[in-house]
Formats: C-alpha cells, sequence, structure tokens
C-alpha cells in the first residue's frame, strides 16, 4: 500500500511549460503535452496543471490545452488557473479532468468551493493556498494573482474554505519555489495540525529524501515542480520520476509505523 | 459486430475519463442520457458515479434510471459495472444518505474512522492501493503481471455479513471490498480509468466478458 501520492505539478503560461523561482522569472522547460506524455509513461500517481497567469492577466482557462491533458492523462488530473465561475468549472470536468484547484476567486469569496463540493463531491476541489515568510520568520496568506499579501490569517482561511466544501488542501511555500532547497516542513506541520483532509505540499522538493520528510511532517502528498524537470547543476531540462519500488522503499518506514501503531 | 458500451450520464460520474480510457484500447462507448434503450442494443452498461449517495440516488429515481437499470440488470446477457459512487448505488444502500440503493449486490457502505488508534487516518482514503482478488476475482486479474494497484477517492467502504459478493479486497484501516460482483452486476471502488496499465487491464478483462 502507498498511501502518499507523488504529485509533477506544471506550470503554464501562454501555453508552454514554465518552471518559476520564488514566483517569478518563469524560465520556458518545453512542450506541455510532451511532458504529460512522459510523466503518463512513467505512470506518476497524479497529476497537477497550473496556469500561472490565467487569474493574473484575467484569462479563460486554455481549454484546447486542458482537454488534450485529459485525453493523455490515465491518471488523476488537477486543474487551476482562472476558474471563477461554475461554468468554466463544468466545462474543465466534462472534459475529463477530476479536480479543480481555486485559489484567486476562493479568497473573494468562497461560494465557488460549495457551489463546485455540491456538484462533483468535495474531492473534486482543491483549495490552493500560497504561503510567504515575512523577515521575521511569520507566515502570511499569499495572492499570486496580485503578487501580495492577504490580512487574513490562513489557518482561518483553511478552515473556513474546509467548511464550505474543499476536499484538500494544497498549500505552496512561496520562499522554497523553484529552489531545491528542501520543503517549509514547519510549515507543512502547521498545516497538518489545522486539517483532517488531504494535505498537498508544494515548494522546495530537492530530492527522494525531501518527500519523506514532507510525509513525516504531515503531507498526504508532496507535489513536486523543479525537482522532476531540471537535472544537475545547470539545471538541463530532463523529465524524471521515482520508480514505483524507489517510492515504496522511501515510504516503508512511515507504513510500518502506521501498521504498528 | 462490435460491442454496445454505454454510459449513464445523469451528471453524477466523469464520463470522459471513462471513455478516454476505452478509446485508448480500441473501444468505442457513448453516453446515454435517457433511460430508453433496448436491453438488446447493450452489452455493457456502465455506471460512473461522484458525489454524494442521496445526490445521486435521487437522480436515479427521478429520472426513472433505477427501474430501468433493475430492469436491464435481469436480461443476464447484459453486463453491469458501476464504478466509485456507481458500485456503491449498486448495492443496498450507506451511512452517507437516507436513500436505498439499487440492491443489485447485497451490501451496505460505512464510513471510515478518522481515529483509528495513534495515526489519524485520513478520509477521504484517497491514493494508489492494492486489491488482492480472491477466486471470485479471478478474471478481474487475469494478465496482471505484478500486484494491481489502483486510484481511490472515497470516504464510506463495503460491509456485508457474509463475503459471498467480494471478489477483491484493499486494506485501509479495515479490508473491505473493493471489487463486488453478484452474477452480471458488478463494481470497482477503485476507478480503473485512471489507474495506468492496471486499469487498462482491468478493463480489457471486462470486455472479455462481452458475448
Amino acid at each position: 500500500m502507498l498511501n502518499h501520492r507523488v504529485i509533477p505539478a506544471l506550470l503554464l503560461k501562454n501555453g508552454g511549460l514554465v518552471k518559476t523561482h520564488k514566483f517569478k522569472d518563469p524560465k520556458y522547460v518545453g512542450d506541455p503535452i510532451n511532458a504529460i506524455r512522459i510523466f503518463n509513461d512513467k505512470e506518476v500517481d497524479e497529476l497537477m496543471v497550473l496556469d500561472i497567469v490565467a487569474s493574473k492577466e484575467g484569462k479563460e482557462p486554455d481549454y484546447r490545452m486542458i482537454e488534450l491533458f485529459a485525453g493523455e492523462c490515465f491518471m488523476p488530473l488537477c486543474y487551476g488557473g482562472g476558474i471563477r465561475t461554475m461554468e468554466q468549472a463544468d466545462r474543465i470536468f466534462n472534459m475529463g479532468v477530476e479536480k479543480v484547484s481555486i485559489q484567486t476567486a476562493a479568497l473573494e469569496d468562497l461560494g465557488l468551493i460549495s457551489e463546485v463540493a455540491d456538484k462533483y463531491g468535495s474531492q473534486a476541489v482543491v483549495i490552493s493556498v500560497d504561503i510567504k515568510r515575512t523577515l521575521f520568520g511569520g507566515t502570511k496568506l499569499y495572492r499570486s494573482a496580485t503578487s501580495d499579501t492577504d490580512k487574513e490569517n490562513w489557518k482561518t482561511f483553511l478552515t473556513r474554505a474546509v467548511d464550505a466544501g474543499a476536499g484538500e488542501v494544497l498549500i505552496n511555500a512561496v520562499d522554497k519555489d523553484g529552489t531545491l532547497s528542501g520543503p517549509d516542513l514547519e510549515l507543512i506541520r502547521e498545516a497538518n495540525n489545522e486539517l483532517d483532509i488531504p494535505l498537498i505540499a508544494l515548494g522546495g522538493v530537492s530530492s527522494l529524501e525531501d518527500i519523506r520528510l514532507a510525509v513525516e511532517a504531515g503531507a498526504s502528498a508532496v507535489a513536486v515542480g523543479a525537482f522532476f524537470v531540471f537535472h544537475g547543476p545547470h539545471r538541463a531540462v530532463l523529465i524524471t520520476y521515482p520508480k514505483y519500488e524507489e517510492l515504496e522503499n522511501l515510504f516503508i518506514n512511515e507504513i510500518n509505523g502506521r501498521q504498528t501503531k | 459486430m462490435d460491442n454496445q458500451i454505454k454510459i449513464v450520464d445523469i451528471g453524477i460520474g466523469n464520463i470522459a475519463s471513462i471513455q478516454n480510457m476505452l478509446k485508448k484500447i480500441g473501444y468505442d462507448s457513448d453516453r446515454i442520457v435517457e433511460p430508453t434503450l433496448k436491453s438488446s442494443n447493450i452489452d455493457l452498461l456502465i455506471l460512473p458515479g461522484v458525489g454524494s449517495y442521496d445526490y445521486a440516488m435521487n437522480k436515479l429515481n427521478d429520472g426513472g434510471w433505477s427501474d430501468y437499470v433493475k430492469e436491464l440488470s435481469s436480461d443476464k446477457k447484459v453486463k453491469l459495472m458501476g464504478i466509485c459512487l456507481g458500485m456503491q448505488l449498486l448495492c443496498d444502500g450507506s451511512e452517507e444518505g437516507e436513500l436505498p440503493g439499487l440492491s443489485l449486490i447485497p451490501g451496505h457502505f460505512k464510513k471510515f474512522s478518522s481515529n483509528g488508534g495513534a495515526e489519524r487516518l485520513k478520509v477521504p482514503h484517497m491514493g494508489w492501493n492494492t486489491v488482492h482478488y480472491n477466486e471470485k476475482g479471478t478474471w478481474m486479474m487475469e494478465g496482471h503481471i505484478d500486484d494491481p494497484r489502483y486510484y481511490f477517492v472515497h470516504s464510506y467502504y463495503y460491509t456485508h455479513p457474509e463475503s459471498t459478493y467480494i471478489a477483491g479486497t484493499t486494506g485501509y484501516g479495515v479490508d473491505y471490498g473493493s471489487a463486488i460482483q453478484n452474477g452480471n452486476v458488478f463494481g470497482f471502488q477503485f476507478h480503473p480509468e485512471k489507474s495506468h496499465r492496471f486499469g487498462m487491464n482491468l478493463l480489457r478483462n471486462v470486455l472479455k466478458q462481452l458475448c
């Protein structure tokens, strides 16, 4: 049994696959369809595709592309970026996408979260929160569409989002994004303490050991960006994903721990 | 003649995913939006499902689907396959709702307990897990090279005082029936359409069952 999912997180910008560094400087890394085919062949647990400019630029999701992704994904697919209305969500689900990830619209009003959860079930709604650390190490809720922080405490916001019907939480450590410097384990621990629903941790993973540590800190699933698309010190683009046996070995202590408790 | 594969389309499941995978393994399928098609035009009827029990049962009852599906299943040449919530709807009922199910496979659904000891069990059970097929499920596991694993998302699990209808089991806090069958009616708690080659292989085995 392998309960912890390891999820490649792909970022889209104007139809291209990019990778950011602390949410800035998107670097083009290739054709998304090609990347999805490779991840499909590698039998990844799940896939997450996030359009990083749709909300920022007030654009519609790129339906043509999403449909192509869905046709290639024989594993669960989560799409996020620019979803503001139920009609948009309907259209995306109808293409064969399992989950939608919502941030910008939810920060304004959690109504959309409830609406999607009522119609498609909570498991189909991921609330996405970006967390930025302050100079003094505090944590702030970050609004990726406008690149500023929100006044509301992120834990309070998460509680409200879960009450509204979100079935999973994606927590992205802004300062870790693209840095390959290890996940923000303290943040994962804090978030996990607040939640009874699955938590997906994103940001900073640079090794299999980092994935294990994130799981140990309480992540139900670990989303991975740079580590799965870059290779070597010069960050050459190379798409990789651990073998099933590697992940199995990685989590074996975790699972044994669970069974003996 | 080509097999007639029909998928119930009443807005309670992800139909495109199922069609995508069937297409990948070489089969065309159609959505049906009205419960009128004669059984002679159907070899396999797929009942997908996500969402809540009563919401889905209401949809089935209101549209005349419940009677239609029961009627169809009495024609033993027609295979009826439920996926995820679709499998639950084929049984007698669930703790999640008040409404009785279609009662085509005996059994009830119970909620996973999230406080199972020191380790908190996250509910829903979401992610990949293995299925151990028993003798009843021999046809389902044909051609599997290694331990088949599938993608699961659910909060309620199959229970029945006897294991008569269980074809395969999965462990998540408890061991429960994740593949069940009663004659020409069967169901999978997981999503074969989202389970890579393991799901493809299972769907191929299902299609081999068609006359």
